[in-house]
């Protein structure tokens, strides 16, 4: 897919064809000169030719590369595209490739600069929505050097429709459209996405002119019958699809008349529709001479007046008002009037061949020699698809999948993780462990969030939160800011007290041997004491944590432990209780050890890790922003710490000056 | 999306709340009001399949007290699309609501005939009867060609109208309406066989409802009879629209969905009490679409357009007969017409049991749940001694990946693919486009692996070739498609 970037100084002006610099990635990029002067202007029947310029209007990489890549294939010597219009977003350029390598190709904000920038330029692909393809199209007329424009968008309104045609009419402005693919001259030009992929149009040998022009109601069809053309003449001299719609700027007569007057062109097609009276004006034109070439014609849709009740087919237009209108009767008056005609869609292949045979042998056709089959390089994404390439990833993710119909978590459905009702618990020991634990164990992980959700607006990181929401700053900056004070003192006691009972606990240290070696080592014991709470004055917290975890855990070997340990400390005073840090740690080690959902060495990985701590932050965070709003809700002003409560003390210079280069400080 | 039918109260609705205020363009001879219409007497009953008659009859004397003030005539009418309803029998003139609701009750949730369709009366208009002389009634339509909207108009209104074509004074207005005629040019036009007296009254009515015509974005309206009554100083007249049929364009949803939404909110229509808690994007509810008569959806009709309206791929179904023994599964909007077009041709229109199309590429589990309902559907309708017919065809994608919308086919394919043998369902496959190779390829293999009757074919054949053959026995020197 090509890509859009950002204009800057150097590249500003390709199209004026700067020298490229010596970066190497700039090697690879080509830049077209502007016609050194006017081209002098083609013939009044040809619309597209092989230096026919155009704009595209609307941001459609696809399209514009398809046009690219059909214009490289042509062998044209400049890209058929000169700029794209793209009214929002600003002034930059769009990376294409040609062939393999690549161009830039400008994209303008208004329309009046485009067409002051490119002179050359007498035709538009808009690509604007059905809601705003009116304004744009009338905008896109107001340019005399515009001679032809495509509107590809479906649904525009019918008023809208007619107003653009008529006004396109008194300006002798061509309008291919609404809603259709476009049209294609085979050697030439393509508008937009006509013929599909680079795969088709090779294979219909539209890189090539033949003789034979059509005009198709429908866009899909186009394929068909350049199909058809392909397999059965020398190739399509140039097709357009009108569009299905009720009223098309042009219609069948408009580019019948300009094959008729094409001398290369021979043998014209026309593929019509149920609906409307267009095909009767080519009928009117043969009748009175106007057109002499002769023509091959079907209406699709006769299937309308043989069905009981009234369907609406895919096209707006294709709805039959009166008999004049069926497909049925089209396709008989235009057999009366002379057109070859076949009895059914499927022996029009047949009827072309014998009309095209029959010029041959005449020798109004002259067989051309066939050129090289162009190579286009494939698509990398395209490759992929059909799985013939591979290229190592930059990413891996083993979590969560988004591409699908459905959110992924760790193969889980979203759908899913309501039906069966997980809980944040559950969807935690997917996206963090991508298992589900048992029951019991995300509802001990969700224990654990409401446990550390908050602790009190006086704790470090809490204060930090307040102070920045009282200085004005957003959500984030006042989380972050709580968050960021936790470390090894704040908060850090869960991983320091995981670590330090795991540790003892498997060298086979016994309790009192423990906290012996730690004194010795002038070490505090992480999760052990609390400021107030006693063992005559226990924390409920840590109550209903040991209740819940020695209810629900399969083993809670470490807690155990750990309580043995609280029974030394205790001893010596009587705050020095396991502490709700300390209570959460050790189970959570018991948890990850014997669930059973994880090996041992997955169990000190994810330890190592610092999950604990992750815990921790996640839960605090409830607690941060609930701070944040109560700050804000509260409209309280900046904080300004009071002098009173901060001791200065500060150094006092020793008099002498600078000269003797020191600073002598005493405190 | 295109120009859609709409329910005959809608249309009154419209006019009777934009009349007034659709912007004219051009002065008409008679000075604007200065006041808008009075609410329309429109009593719009819908009597759905789970609710019973007389509870629907009940709730429209609480929502239009109207019906019940004594003395009063009405007339009743289904409202669902139907032409000549008078000459089928589906009017009602002139009655007590008593009786109009009696006629009612013996119709609705009924299956009725209209020509050759069979449909169920579902919906109904209730209009209070307006007593007129038959030199007040005239004939009025507007509808648009490339050119321009013709205004046609005849002082001979009624039911018997006639061959209005012959008969109707015609005018065109130019899209461009700076070219919109003279009043003095309409007179001349239009009313030349109707008295001096009311032209002015006329030319004021016909600019104003051409007014509304253009501002809605109506693509046809006709109203005959069209009551025209004057005031004793012709300055003014009481404008009757007995009966009218009219096309809106549903594209222009973007620019009148609005104007549609405001004339047929509760307030508008003199409806108080009923406030509806439902929250709506304008301020009153979005246009409804009515279904031509005798074309309800089906269940699995329901599902695939429910589907249809929630993604940007296009999935249409329409079942045209449950029994029959063709039927198509065809990627493409075109090429799904030259299938039907085709089965039709080799003979087959009495037997073709649907019309649909999938394209705009579809996601695989979308074209999943596509090819499962339309292979329900076959298989779920009783065997055919002489097998039935499946079309997996279509045309050339332009940038589907043949191979991944055909996952979808063969999944439900398999889903099935014991029945399909046992309703000796002959599978006839054409398709194209990018990676049809692998597509093709990996249904002709699922074919061979399931032990179905499948036929595959790819671009070289034409892309409705293979329904001759399957359809008629025709030969083709077209090879099947070999990986």
């Amino acid at each position: 897919m090509p890509s859009a970037v950002p204009m800057n100084g150097s590249n500003g002006s390709n199209s004026n064809g700067l020298t490229p610099e010596a970066a190497s990635a700039n090697d690879n990029i080509k830049r077209f000169q502007a016609p050194s002067r006017p081209l002098s202007p083609p013939a009044e029947h040809m619309l597209f030719h092989s230096k026919t310029r155009c704009f595209v209007y609307g941001l459609q990489p696809k399209a514009v590369q398809g046009m690219l890549d059909f214009d490289f294939i042509c062998k044209r010597k400049t890209p058929s595209v000169a700029g794209i219009i793209y009214t929002f977003g600003g002034q930059f350029v769009s990376k294409m490739y040609w062939g393999t390598s690549e161009t830039l190709l400008p994209v303008y904000q208004s329309v009046e600069k485009a067409m002051a920038k490119h002179s050359d330029v007498d035709t538009v692909v808009n690509f604007a929505s059905s809601r705003s393809v009116f304004s744009s199209t009338m905008e896109l007329l107001e340019f005399p050097q515009i001679r032809s424009i495509a509107i590809i968008a479906e649904g525009v309104p019918e008023r809208r429709a007619r107003e653009i045609l008529h006004v396109a009419k008194q300006k002798g402005v061509t309008i291919i459209g609404p809603a259709t693919v476009g049209g294609i001259k085979p050697g030439s030009y393509k508008i937009g996405n006509t013929g599909g992929m680079m795969d088709n149009i090779v294979a219909s040998k539209l890189y090539r002119p033949g003789s034979v022009a059509y005009v198709s109601k429908s866009g899909g069809m186009s394929n068909e019958l350049n199909n058809i053309i392909a397999n059965t003449t020398d190739g399509v001299y140039e097709g357009v699809a009108i569009g299905g719609d009720r009223y098309p700027g042009t219609t069948f007569i408009d580019h019948m008349l300009r094959y008729q007057a094409d001398p290369n062109c021979k043998v014209l097609v026309l593929l019509g529709e149920v609906g409307g009276v267009e095909e009767y004006r080519v009928i009117d034109a043969v009748k009175s001479g106007q057109i002499t070439k002769p023509i091959v014609a079907w209406a699709i849709g006769t299937v309308a007046s043989m069905l009981k009740t009234e369907v609406q087919f895919g096209h707006a237009g294709s709805f039959a008002n009166s008999q004049l209108e069926t497909a049925a009767m089209k396709n008989k008056s235009m057999k009366e009037a002379g057109f070859h005609v076949p009895d059914t869609f499927e022996e029009m292949p047949a009827t072309l061949a014998q009309v095209y045979a029959k010029l041959l042998k005449e020798g109004t056709i002259k067989p051309k020699a066939e050129p090289i089959v162009p190579k286009i390089p494939m698509d990398y994404s395209w490759a992929q698809e059909l799985g013939l390439i591979r290229k190592p990833a930059a990413f891996i993710s083993t979590i969560s999948d988004d591409r699908g119909q459905e959110l992924l978590y760790a193969g889980m459905p979203i759908s899913d993780v309501f039906k069966e009702n997980i809980g944040i618990g559950g969807v935690m020991s997917l996206l963090w462990f991508r298992r589900r634990l048992p029951d019991y164990a995300s509802r001990f992980l969700e224990m654990v969030l409401m446990l550390t959700a908050d602790h009190g607006p006086a704790v470090s990181g809490a204060m930090n939160t307040i102070i920045t929401t009282r200085a004005g700053k957003d959500l984030i900056s006042s989380l972050v800011a709580g968050l960021l004070t936790i470390g090894s003192r704040f908060g850090g006691a869960l991983d320091g007290a995981a670590e330090e009972f795991t540790k003892a606990y498997d060298k086979g240290l016994s309790p009192r041997d423990f906290v012996d070696t730690m004194r010795k080592e002038n070490k505090l014991i992480p999760g052990i004491g609390h400021r107030v709470k006693s063992r005559n004055n226990p924390d409920l917290r840590v109550e209903l944590v040991k209740q819940f975890v020695q209810k629900n855990f399969q083993s809670c070997k470490l807690l155990e432990y750990a309580l043995a340990v609280e029974t030394v400390t205790t001893s010596k005073k009587d705050n020095l209780i396991l502490n709700v840090d300390g209570c959460i740690a050790v189970c959570f080690v018991d948890l990850l050890r014997n669930c059973g959902a994880f090996s041992p060495e997955e169990a000190e990985d994810y330890l190592k890790m610092g999950v604990l701590n992750g815990l921790f932050v996640l839960g605090r965070s409830i607690g941060l922003i609930a701070h944040f709003l109560d700050q804000k809700r509260l409209r309280t002003g900046l904080y300004r710490h009071d002098w009173a409560d901060i001791t200065y003390m500060l150094p006092t210079l020793a008099s002498g000056g600078a000269a003797q280069g020191r600073v002598e400080v005493s405190v | 999306m295109s120009a859609k039918s709409i329910f005959e109260a809608d249309g009154k609705a419209i006019l009777n709340y934009h009349l007034t205020r659709a912007p004219v363009i051009k002065p008409t001879p008679l000075p604007a009001s200065t006041t808008h219409n009075a609410p329309p007497r429109l009593a719009q009953l819908h009597f759905p399949e789970d609710k019973a008659v007389a509870d629907v009859l009940n709730q429209a004397e609480v929502t239009y007290p109207w019906l019940l003030t004594a003395g009063s005539k009405f007339v009743a009418k289904p409202d669902q699309l139907i032409k000549r309803r008078g000459k089928s029998g589906l009017l009602c003139l002139n009655k007590p609501w008593p009786e109009a609701k009696k006629w009612i009750e013996e119709r609705a949730g009924k299956t009725q005939r209209v020509e050759t369709v069979d449909g169920v009366l579902r919906q109904f208009l209730v209009e209070p009867f307006v007593p007129h002389a038959a030199d007040t009634e005239y004939y009025i339509n507007i509808n648009s060609v490339r050119e321009g909207d013709w205004i046609l108009f005849t002082h001979e209104g009624g039911v018997d109208v006639g061959d209005v074509d012959a008969k109707a004074e015609k005018i065109l207005v130019p899209v461009d309406l700076s070219q919109y005629p003279s009043n003095a040019e309409i007179a001349s036009t239009l009313l030349k066989k109707v008295p001096k007296g009311v032209h002015n009254v006329l030319v004021d009515f016909i600019s104003r409802l051409y007014a509304v015509y253009v501002d809605c974005q109506f693509t046809y309206l006709e109203i005959n009879p069209l009551v025209v009554i004057p005031n004793k100083d012709a300055t003014s007249a009481e404008v009757h629209f007995l009966d009218l049929a009219a096309k809106l364009d549903q594209t222009a949803e973007f620019e009148c969905g609005v104007k549609w939404a405001i004339a047929r909110s509760n307030q508008a229509l003199g409806i108080v009490g009923t406030k509806s808690d439902k929250i709506t994007i304008d301020a009153g509810p979005p246009m409804e679409f009515p279904a031509p008569f005798g074309r309800e959806m089906s269940k699995e009709e329901s599902f695939i357009a429910e589907m249809d309206a929630k993604t940007g791929a296009s999935l249409k179904l329409t079942i045209l007969n449950g029994s029959g023994r063709v039927w198509t599964l065809v990627a493409g909007g075109g090429a799904s017409v030259v299938y039907a077009d085709a089965i039709a041709s080799a003979g087959f229109a009495s037997e073709l049991a649907n019309y649909g199309e999938y394209s705009g590429a579809p996601t695989e589990t979308q074209t999943f749940n596509y090819a499962r309902t339309v292979l329900d559907l076959m298989l779920r309708a009783p065997m055919h001694p002489d097998g039935k017919v499946l079309f997996i065809g279509g045309g050339i994608a332009n940038f589907t990946n043949v191979a991944s919308t055909f996952k979808g086919v063969i999944r439900a394919l398999r889903e099935v693919a014991p029945l399909l043998v046992e309703h000796k369902v002959q599978i006839w496959v054409r398709r194209a486009g990018p990676n049809y190779q692998e597509g093709l390829k990996n249904i002709k293999n699922v074919g061979q692996e399931l032990g179905l009757d499948m036929h595959v074919y790819g671009p070289e054949m034409h892309v409705s070739g293979i329904v001759p053959l399957a359809l008629n026995g025709k030969k083709s020197d077209i090879k099947e498609f070999t990986a």
